[in-house]
């Protein structure tokens, strides 16, 4: 499937939503080397969407929709939780899962469609917050891993259940203080790339998205090796301003200032010697295909 | 127990699904009207009565015809073009399924999620579901019936709608052309149109196309 499967039907086209033309005209479907980039002269997959203002997640969800290599042959798995409210404005297609289970329905779902397209790669993406992913769903999770299912977990972690009012979570920092958990933390923040790795991970990476390019190259990665080699996993700060009582505009500081050294989402990738090699290649190709598009334009 | 009718509403706020009330499916070979199976033939007349005789006749294709997924696709889409001429009929677009935020332009769209608004909102008396999904169609057939007085009208691709207040089933090309020349031949021998003057809208990537 590509871009020649996102059409209108003549006889029709006039009478639908602007938002559609725009999307059949410019969005980049069937273009493998699209990115963040593309951002403001394309369709985005997104729609407006429903979370709140300056949300670092909503900028996660823009980088993440535009760094997928075949949107138009992925399906996204997502959890009860704030992306919940955002997948029904996206132009990609996308399950909402029992909370928690989220693992478990894409390991169905790929194996099914694995059996119904041998031939194409259809990318499974289970994209949840901290709570389905750490704490309510970690069974589903880490079972998956275990089973070497091939697809990508992302987890968006704010550190605490935030569209339920700021709840402890297993990703939290230590002694931090919540709305609802006013004691503060009492244990240290699950490390669950390390647990990702040791459970069978190919390829796992921790950061914020404060950097659109680091996000973008993240999430190629991933989907890459979980074509290949077996379970990826990724985990992206995306702080939830209200409950740690920021501004709107304050999300981008945070996310910076912890990733700054010797602070807790300093960028880390895990993988296999393997994996390195594979990434090597896939990378060099690219270049190669970017590089050879630039020619063709100037040309 | 009296056999339960589907009519328009507005019935209630929860109104029972047909089928609770002891519905049927019709048979190939069949259609319903208000609950009643009759035979196909039948149903394609008393429909094109139903859409002659309406103020506001509006046709709501779904995804399914709206989008190119293949060529059969793209006649249907063709063939409800002129079905919507020879009436003539709204043309109103149910382009997907999400709820829309932050909100459906009624003029212009219909949301399977909140379809009394735009029913409400052109004042639409008999309307038709072709391309829909159907259990998106259920859903918004019984919302329809619930809140608005408007006379629904399905054609299904599948085994039709039990909560349309008339259903065909097995919908093909062939089957839209039928109802087209059925309008076209009760036309013909003197029901005139009942539809309230109307251009049909225009859409572009920039918005509404003006005049």
């Amino acid at each position: 499937m590509s871009k020649e499967k996102i059409q209108l039907s003549e006889d029709l086209a006039d009478i639908m939503p602007p938002e559609y033309q725009e999307m059949v005209a410019t969005a980049t479907f069937g273009n493998e080397d699209r990115s963040w980039k593309d951002i403001g002269t394309s369709k985005e997959l997104i729609e407006q969407h429903s979370l709140c203002a300056g949300c670092p997640e909503s900028i996660a969800f823009r980088f993440i929709l535009a760094s997928i290599p075949a949107p138009e042959d992925s399906v996204f798995v997502g959890s009860t939780g704030c992306t919940s409210l955002v997948f029904p404005h996206v132009g990609v297609q996308n399950i909402h899962s029992l909370f928690g289970n989220q693992n478990a329905i894409a390991s169905g779902l790929q194996r099914a469609l694995k059996l119904r397209f041998p031939d194409v790669y259809k990318d499974v993406i289970v994209l949840a917050g901290d709570g389905a992913t750490v704490d309510i769903g970690l069974d589903m999770t880490m079972q998956s891993w275990f089973r070497q299912e091939k697809f990508t977990t992302i987890c968006f972690d704010n550190e605490l259940y935030a569209n339920t009012g700021g709840q402890e979570s297993g990703l939290m920092q230590k002694g931090f203080v919540s709305k609802m958990a006013p004691v503060g933390k009492k244990f240290e923040k699950v490390r669950l790339p390390e647990i990702a790795f040791e459970s069978g991970c190919h390829y796992v990476a921790c950061l914020t998205v404060s950097k659109p390019n680091r996000v973008e190259q993240v999430i190629r990665n991933a989907i890459y090796v979980s074509r290949e080699f077996g379970p990826t996993y990724v985990q992206l700060y995306t702080p939830c301003i209200l409950e740690i009582g920021k501004q709107s505009m304050e999300g981008l500081d945070e996310m910076k200032e912890s990733e700054a050294i010797g602070q807790r989402f300093v960028m880390k990738e895990f993988m296999t010697d393997e994996v390195k090699e594979f990434l090597k290649e896939k990378n060099a190709e690219q270049k190669a295909r970017k590089k050879a598009a630039k020619a063709a334009v100037t040309a | 127990m009296e056999q339960y009718q589907v009519l328009p509403g507005p019935e209630a706020f929860l109104p029972p699904s047909a089928a609770s009330m002891g519905i049927t499916l019709p048979d190939p070979g069949e259609a319903h009207i208000e609950g009643r199976i009759v035979d196909e033939e039948e149903a394609y007349e008393y429909a094109a009565r139903k859409l002659l005789g309406a103020k506001v006749p509006t046709i709501f294709p779904g995804p399914l015809v709206l989008w190119k997924w293949n060529e059969k696709a793209a006649k249907k889409a063709k063939a409800i073009r002129e079905l919507a001429e020879a009436m003539p009929a709204r043309l109103i677009p149910m382009a997907d399924y999400r709820p829309k935020y932050p909100k459906i332009i009624a003029e212009l769209e219909i949301n399977p999620n909140h379809p009394n608004l735009t029913i409400w909102h052109n004042k639409i008396d008999v309307c038709i579901f072709i391309g829909v999904h159907c259990h998106q169609a259920n859903l918004a057939l019984k919302i329809i019936r619930g809140g608005t007085d408007c006379y629904t009208i399905a054609m299904c691709a599948q085994a039709g709608h039990e909560d349309a207040c008339m259903s065909f089933r097995d919908i093909s090309l062939e089957k839209i052309h039928k109802l087209t020349a059925t309008v076209n031949k009760l036309k013909k021998e003197g029901v005139k149109s009942q539809a309230e003057p109307f251009t049909q809208f225009k859409m572009s990537r920039q918005g509404r196309i003006e005049g």
